[in-house]
């Protein structure tokens, strides 16, 4: 279980990026963070991941506090960061390094077959597309079978279609440990598709606004009357978060351009 | 898809043919572009002596040249100076590379050391190198010693700015990535930041070399009874061009190779490079 618990951080700049942010997320829970840019989203996720230290407060990993990079926390960038100077196959395999090498081979090919790059274990990071490094990059992180993932807009990159075919995947490698997934992200339809709860934040200084309860069954049909339902809750909370009024029948579409 | 798939299938083997030849054009005829103008201006002052246009007595023609290579290779000469310049260039290169890689090194990786250090090896960057000459020669003596020193300061700023340099824009993106793997200080420099700077120490590498080059001629003009420098020297006071410009000669020749070898060692270790290379790779 993850336990943030008034979680505040101030740069050195003054900037009070993140205020008296608790939440409590259990083992195995997929919860997505949306919010207006700058709202202290990237900041949280660095916290969790022990990237940088919350200035207040406090991060729990199953009764751990967590200052430093911790081996059951896994994150994801929106870039891929790949090495450029190891092969997809080494990538992969990167946070494995204590294992033996045989059975580092054998869940690096795993790994690679369960993101299909099977072909490309050789290829080097440059001759990937942008879809195919970032699926790289899944692999690296979960590959050491991560109690909590962090996903920082991780498919923002990525056009319309590749990043349903990622979020299908995520989903797909999520059900083989079911670890944690903290996934920020700009897409409502993202965070409606892969989300269990979702964290609406609001900016200066960031602070959680909503938490809704998404409660739809999985797989998920983008256009069932239900998904659209709880859409409309989501964007009606982000247009709050950012105090804007909406009468509550305006149509989906114009409360969709929140950001 | 389809459509690329159905070339008939007459055309096929002429299209390989022009590839393999396209090949073939790479391996051999690039490279081979690049002697085109020294072969073409050593012909030219060739014919130019030889149809006695000039008398060639201040700059003799390739054939002059090269019989006065001939000459001193015969006699053994030419072997004992090569030897000497290069062993002279190794040792200064070495010693210049160990130590501006440390220093820059260290320099690159810890504020604290940077700003003890880096101002000093800064303002000494400033002096002219041969400056030192005078005094390196009364600290070291006139022999060996004060010219592999002299070779290895030309090659320490270079190198060592290049590792500091390399060091200090590594991507903190790249280092985060370590970071979350949580690597130790040993693994995070073996693992991300030599890798990280390699490129970039290739060239320092390489710039080196050619001052170490630079140096040897001025470490050898004060001063030696052999060596490729002695040659110069020797040559300009009995008058005799030939050998200056076999000095000369040789001098490109060693240097090219020896850059030439830097490049081919480090080039499978740069394969990965995502790197612009204008013109096709080389
Ligand atoms: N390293 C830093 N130093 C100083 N201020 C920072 C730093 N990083 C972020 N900030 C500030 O903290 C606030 C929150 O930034 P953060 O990156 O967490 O926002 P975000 O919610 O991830 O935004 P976005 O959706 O645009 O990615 C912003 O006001 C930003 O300017
Ligand atoms: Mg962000």
């Amino acid at each position: 279980m993850l336990a943030l618990d008034k979680v505040g951080k101030i740069y050195p700049n003054g900037v009070h990026a993140l205020e008296r942010f608790s939440a409590t997320i259990p083992q195995g829970e997929i919860v997505a963070i949306i919010g207006g840019s700058g709202c202290g989203k990237s900041t949280l996720l660095r916290a969790v991941a022990g990237l940088d230290r919350a200035s207040t407060g406090s991060i729990r990993i199953d009764n751990i506090d967590i200052s430093a990079p911790h081996e059951k926390i896994g994150i994801i960038f929106q870039e891929p960061r790949l090495l450029p100077w190891l092969s997809v196959a080494d990538n992969i395999g990167f946070g494995l390094s204590e294992l033996p090498a045989a059975a580092r081979r054998e869940k690096v090919a795993q790994a690679l077959a369960r993101v299909g790059l099977s072909d490309k274990a050789k290829a080097w990071p440059r001759e990937l597309s942008g879809g195919q490094a970032q699926r790289v990059a899944i692999a690296r992180a979960l590959v050491p079978q991560p109690e909590v993932l962090l996903l920082d807009e991780p498919f923002s990159a990525l056009d319309a279609f590749t990043r349903r075919d990622l979020q299908d995947h995520l989903l797909d490698l999520w059900a083989d440990t079911r670890p944690t997934l903290i996934l920020v992200t700009h897409d409502v339809d993202e965070a409606l598709v892969l989300a269990d709860r979702v964290l609406v934040m609001r900016p200066r200084p960031g602070r959680l606004f909503a938490e809704i309860d998404v409660g739809l069954a999985r797989p998920r049909d983008r256009a069932s009357p239900l998904f659209d339902a709880v859409k409309r809750r989501v964007l009606t909370a982000l247009d709050r978060s950012l105090d804007r009024d909406v009468p509550d029948s305006a149509p989906a579409e114009t409360v969709g351009a929140w950001w | 898809m389809t459509m690329t798939l159905e070339t008939p299938a007459l055309e096929r083997p002429e299209t390989r043919d022009r590839s393999a030849s396209n090949r073939r054009w790479q391996r051999f005829a690039r490279p081979a572009l690049g002697v085109v103008l020294p072969l073409t201006l050593a012909l030219a002052w060739e014919l130019a002596v030889w149809s006695g246009w000039s008398n060639g007595r201040l700059v003799p023609p390739p054939s002059r040249v090269f019989a006065t290579i001939m000459e001193l290779a015969r006699s053994g000469e030419l072997w004992r100076h090569i030897t000497t310049t290069l062993s002279r260039v190794a040792a200064g290169f070495g010693l210049g590379v160990v130590t501006g890689t440390l220093l820059g090194a260290i320099s690159g990786y810890w504020g604290i050391a940077r700003r003890l250090l880096d101002p000093t090896v800064q303002a000494l960057r400033a002096i002219p190198s041969i400056a030192w000459v005078p005094l390196f020669i009364l600290w070291l003596g006139i022999f060996e010693t004060s010219k592999v020193a002299l070779i290895a300061v030309g090659v320490f700023f270079p190198v060592y700015l290049g590792v500091m340099g390399a060091i200090l824009s590594v991507d903190r993106k790249i280092v985060e990535v370590g970071r979350t793997f949580r690597l130790s200080g040993p693994a995070m420099i073996r693992r991300i930041l030599l890798p990280a700077v390699l490129p970039a120490y290739v060239v320092a590498l390489r710039v080196g070399l050619g001052l170490g080059w630079m140096f040897v001629v001025a470490a050898e003009f004060m001063g030696a009874s052999e060596g490729l420098g002695y040659l110069l020297i020797d040559g300009q006071q009995l008058g005799k061009p030939a050998q200056i410009l076999a000095a000369i000669t040789i001098f490109a020749l060693l240097g090219k190779t020896t850059d030439w070898l830097i490049e081919l060692i480090t080039t499978p270790l740069l394969r990965w490079q995502d790197a612009f290379r204008p013109g096709g790779e080389t």
